[in-house]
């Protein structure tokens, strides 16, 4: 009991040192469509075997109805829903969320704190997959390492259902 | 009921014979293979066809279709109607796990000569004694064991709805059932009986067929533990079978008796 209360706060101090910082911009492009829906979006981290290293965002309708607001659709994010969607129990609190506008959607996350958690060294892929009702689906993939030893600017181009996405990594 | 007996009676014969590109092929085709959601449904086409898959020969009967949930349990086919050319029925995914649907055809058949002339008779093991008159001679029985599967998952696949019978052909999952994607290899044990069914022919055939001008079937051959590989060339729904014969039928007059299987799996894009 007496050494516990030595060591934890302990760890309490070496917590702030190691933290880093992901910042994710995940830009949902304006389009010209006769009939336009809000795209249901997950973004997550993949390890290098693709397992999930952590679920950062989903956002979906969150209209109630009979068949529970908008979960009915999620399997529609092909690759989110066979790499760990499937798991989760909808809502998933700091994760999930109502679907967002067109625009550029800034998220910011802390290494141990949830839902980045923390992310041991190594190579990772950030992943952002879009579906959109009557629309396209596309996957955008940003390789990075962890932790970043420099601030460091990472960007890939999506070509229909997203724009840009942008990763800044903050060591 | 003489309708039902002659419609089941061209079924077993078209699944008697070998497939083959001319062959016709039984399916059940569900809506959507993966759902989610609080009050989630699928709805299943089944049909005998040529084309896969576009109903165009003849229906499925209604009374031949199990399905079976997650816990093991049978749940019942909803909204069930029979058309002309498919049946069509809605499962209520109530359950979270995988559903295993099938529809599972078997009965005797048989040919003899009486009074100078050749005869066919199909029918149920039960009424095999009177339907024989006993002048008949060159008494030729066989049995069929048909059975034709498709799977859809609610939520996180599970394996409790795939345990094997342990009659005739059957599909056990070693890559899951509802969880294929283009590009990539899916792995499958097929048994007989309930053990491994090794060295057997499998053929895979993707839908669409009507707008293609081949077939494009890919062959494999299960190994000596009854399991294959299919590497899937695109997303769509394909048609797996296999067939075989044997002489190990249970009923003591048929000699020969003759296996087959199918399942309708759908692979997702990448």
């Amino acid at each position: 009991m007496r050494r516990l209360s030595l060591t934890l706060p302990a760890i309490l101090l070496a917590a702030p040192a190691a933290a880093a910082d992901l910042n994710v911009t995940v830009q949902i492009p304006q389009l010209n469509v006769a009939e336009y829906h809000r795209p249901y979006t997950a973004v997550w981290v993949e390890r290098e075997d693709h397992s999930v290293a952590a679920q950062l965002a989903v956002w979906y309708a969150q209209k109630e109805s009979k068949e529970g607001a908008g979960t009915k659709w999620l399997p529609e994010l092909r690759q989110w829903w066979r790499r760990g969607g499937r798991d989760l129990q909808m809502p998933v609190d700091g994760v999930s969320g109502a679907t967002r506008p067109a625009g550029d959607q800034k998220l910011s996350f802390h290494d141990g704190k949830a839902p980045l958690g923390p992310l041991a060294p190594g190579k990772y892929e950030l992943v952002v997959e879009a579906a959109r009702e009557v629309g396209g689906r596309e996957v955008v993939r940003v390789p990075f390492t962890w932790p970043a030893t420099a601030p460091q600017q990472l960007a890939a181009q999506g070509s229909s259902e997203l724009g840009a996405v942008k990763v800044d990594l903050a060591p | 009921m003489m309708k039902h007996s002659m419609k089941w009676g061209v079924l077993a014969l078209a699944l008697a014979l070998p497939f083959g590109a001319q062959a016709h092929k039984m399916w059940l085709v569900p809506s959507a293979t993966n759902v989610s959601g609080a009050d989630p449904w699928v709805t299943v086409d089944a049909a005998v066809s040529n084309d896969l898959f576009y109903p165009d020969h003849m229906p499925v009967a209604l009374d031949r279709v199990v399905v079976t949930a997650p816990d093991g349990h049978a749940a019942q086919p909803e909204n069930a109607l029979t058309g002309k050319y498919r049946s069509v029925f809605d499962v209520h995914l109530t359950q979270p796990g995988t559903y295993k649907i099938a529809a599972v055809n078997g009965g005797l058949f048989a040919s003899y000569e009486a009074d100078g002339q050749k005869k066919r008779w199909r029918g149920e093991p039960a009424e095999l004694a009177k339907a024989i008159p006993a002048n008949a001679k060159n008494v030729e029985v066989s049995e069929s064991i048909n059975r034709v599967e498709t799977f859809v998952t609610n939520g996180k696949p599970s394996d409790g709805a795939l345990k094997a019978e342990g009659k005739g052909l059957e599909l056990a999952p070693v890559t899951r059932v509802t969880d294929l994607a283009s590009g990539e290899a899916a792995t499958f044990q097929l048994l007989l009986d309930g053990k491994p069914a090794s060295n057997l022919k499998v053929m895979a055939i993707a839908g669409e067929t009507r707008y293609r001008n081949a077939q494009d079937e890919i062959d494999v051959t299960t190994d000596k533990d009854g399991k294959f590989s299919i590497t899937w060339p695109h997303a769509g729904m394909y048609w797996v079978s296999a067939s075989t014969q044997d002489d190990k039928s249970s009923i003591k007059q048929a000699k020969v008796r003759r296996l087959s299987y199918a399942a309708t799996l759908e692979v997702l894009p990448q």
